[in-house]
């Protein structure tokens, strides 16, 4: 019996050990892999791995780094979160929840943009954000969305409990939305640009309204970009090699635009209408003064507050400093044991020095 | 003796068949164990104590926000969905089986479209049930209903069929009209089968409850799933999931037990899974 007791478990620890194994290894690697789901800002990611300009960086730093869409964006964050990636496009709001809730120390390598109108909040026949009030209001709760709203009531002295809020999935918002007991959506776009379209549909408040809290970030593990500077170089050089080209208006520049386009389904116009309410960092230095601006650790708190509010910031955490946030000055929000969080620029201003 | 021929004692029977239930739970912890000596607050493969404590937050501390126990409001809403659902599927099984089975002209007239009907996939007219019905239970009974009536219909009918050509011209030869035949012949043959196509559709059943609930919704297991999939809350998610199983099972076993109860008849041929 014994015997048999001692079999069973090593059998047990053979069959489990391709799934422990993967987050062990965290020295020095060459090969990479990122993840990024299908939104305005992170169309690039897509573009830089077919046209080669990752590859080309890659091999400059003689590393190999492979770009994978994932057509499910939470779906994607629990991925990177599980081990499986070792880098991922996500907003501040989901990397300090899920990643860094879930004890993933992660680096913000890259802060790409924040949404600067990209989210709203829209009302079927009435025209004032006040008159939300006790309404039913569908959106994807615990997304940027819910986060957005709780920012709008606070600007009208609403709170949650003045209104039902109904989790609908993202993929139904806009059949949801053509029923008569959908009267009011919180959505990102292109579905945002979509609903407003219809004739009875009235944005009361966007995210322009609370510009710089949702910020769009390629989050890395913080573990392997110290081990592999490489591996940090190789992406920021890769990312602002086209950020210069993708907001010029040469051939080149709408070339890519256009592929980024049809890529997210739409054409360049409705490519360039959704570029104009995200606020894009083309230059490093831009994203540099922004993650050291002061504002950036009042958002943070902001966010963690939130989180701590909804009950998704980790498993029995007592108040919202139980993830510490660390930011470029040195200064930290939060547990200065736990930090899970860096805004670390270093890169970026290395691409801003021209030192890539 | 040959292999088939030797048959488990009672206690070897109940240890094989705690075996493989044990062997999960073992590989389970092994991985989790390992998951989460490189990181403790791992959210992937839970502590099974951890699970254990999200569960009890579930099913015993007030919820911070609304003040409600969620387990048992998820649960409450989620069967009364599916029983509601259910009901309506076995109520149109019945009227419908008996008189396609039954009836040539009704068979004529509805078999070949039930028939189509069936084979529609129910999520892909999700958005045609939102605009019909809108986006509130009336919607997701639907979506119970329409994937599991059509089937449990067609199991019903073909029931009816089966009953012996000779049982039938017995009760025509002496005299019985085709209500009493309805309710004397048919009834009593097609009852447990109707039980055993309610169980079977209580699989899709499932199925679809949760998937209406992930899309839109307030309440409900499946939403609470959806919901804390945001966050990757795996302590959640996994006693969810048991609970459920949990549920399906006992409604399973008691609908079996209904059968053997009230229709002792059906099953005095032998034994059935």
């Amino acid at each position: 019996m014994l015997k048999s007791i001692a079999k069973a478990s090593l059998l047990a620890a053979a069959l489990t050990l391709p799934l422990s194994v993967s987050s062990l290894q965290a020295e020095e690697k060459k090969d990479f892999k990122v993840c990024w789901s299908i939104y305005v800002g992170w169309m690039p990611w897509g573009y830089l791995q077919d046209s080669g300009i990752m590859k080309k960086w890659a091999d400059k730093y003689e590393i190999d780094v492979e770009i994978v869409q994932i057509n499910d964006y939470v779906e994607s964050i629990n991925q990177y979160t599980a081990g499986e990636y070792d880098g991922c496009s996500m907003t501040n709001m989901d990397a300090l929840s899920i990643p860094a809730g879930g004890g993933i120390d992660t680096t913000a390598l890259i802060v790409g943009d924040y949404s600067n109108g990209n989210d709203g909040i829209i009302l079927k026949d009435k025209t004032e954000l006040a008159d939300i009030k006790g309404q039913s209001v569908n959106l994807v709760e615990l997304s940027v969305s819910h986060y957005l709203l709780a920012r709008a009531l606070d600007t009208v002295g609403l709170a949650e409990k003045d209104l039902t809020v109904i989790n609908t999935s993202d993929a139904d918002m806009i059949a949801a939305y053509a029923t008569d007991d959908v009267t009011s959506v919180v959505t990102w776009n292109p579905l945002l640009s979509e609903i407003e379209s219809q004739p009875n549909a009235t944005k009361v408040f966007d995210s322009a309204g609370i510009p710089g809290e949702i910020i769009d970030v390629m989050m890395v593990n913080t573990e392997t970009l110290a081990d592999n500077p490489n591996f940090g170089k190789a992406l920021v050089g890769a990312w602002y090699e086209l950020m210069s080209v993708m907001s010029s208006d040469t051939d080149a520049g709408i070339a890519a635009r256009t592929a980024m386009a049809e890529a997210s389904g739409t054409d360049l116009a409705g490519y360039d209408a959704q570029l104009a309410t995200t606020k894009m960092f083309y230059t490093p230095a831009e994203a540099v003064e922004f993650s050291k601006a002061a504002e950036l650790p009042a958002t943070m708190k902001f966010v963690a507050e939130f989180l701590y509010d909804k009950g998704i910031l980790g498993e029995g955490a007592p108040s919202p400093e139980f993830v510490g946030v660390s930011f470029p000055d040195g200064s930290i929000y939060g547990d200065t044991n736990n930090v899970k969080l860096r805004f670390d620029p270093s890169y970026m201003q290395m691409a801003a020095d021209g030192a890539l | 003796m040959r292999i088939i021929n030797r048959k488990p004692s009672r206690v070897t029977a109940l240890a094989l068949g705690a075996l493989p239930f044990v062997a999960t739970v073992i590989v389970y912890s092994v991985a989790s164990h390992y998951r989460r000596l490189e990181n403790p607050a791992d959210k992937l493969l839970p502590s099974l104590e951890s699970m254990g404590a999200a569960f009890w937050r579930m099913a015993a501390i007030p919820d911070r926000r609304s003040g409600d126990l969620l387990l048992w409001v998820d649960t409450f809403d989620s069967l009364w969905r599916l029983g509601t659902g259910m009901a309506v599927s076995t109520v149109l099984a019945l009227s419908f089986g008996i008189a396609v089975g039954f009836i040539p002209h009704a068979r004529s007239a509805l078999a070949p479209y039930l028939a189509t009907f069936s084979l529609i996939p129910p999520i892909t007219i999700l958005p045609i049930l939102f605009i019909t019905f809108g986006l509130g239970e009336l919607a997701k009974i639907a979506l119970i209903v329409i994937g599991t009536a059509p089937v449990m219909i067609r199991s019903t009918a073909q029931a009816v069929l089966d009953i012996p050509r000779e049982m039938i011209i017995k009760a025509e030869t002496l005299g019985a009209t085709v209500w009493q035949m309805v309710t004397r012949l048919v009834l009593p043959q097609v009852l447990p089968k109707l039980i055993t196509a309610l169980r079977l559709g209580l699989v899709p059943a499932w199925i679809f409850l949760i998937s209406a609930e992930a899309i839109a919704s307030t309440t409900g297991l499946g939403y609470r799933i959806f919901l804390v999939r945001r966050y990757l809350a795996m302590d959640v998610i996994l006693p969810y999931v048991l609970w459920i199983t949990l549920l399906a099972f006992l409604l399973d076993r008691l609908l079996l037990l209904l059968s053997r109860r009230a229709f002792r008849w059906h099953h005095a041929g032998g034994d059935a899974l």
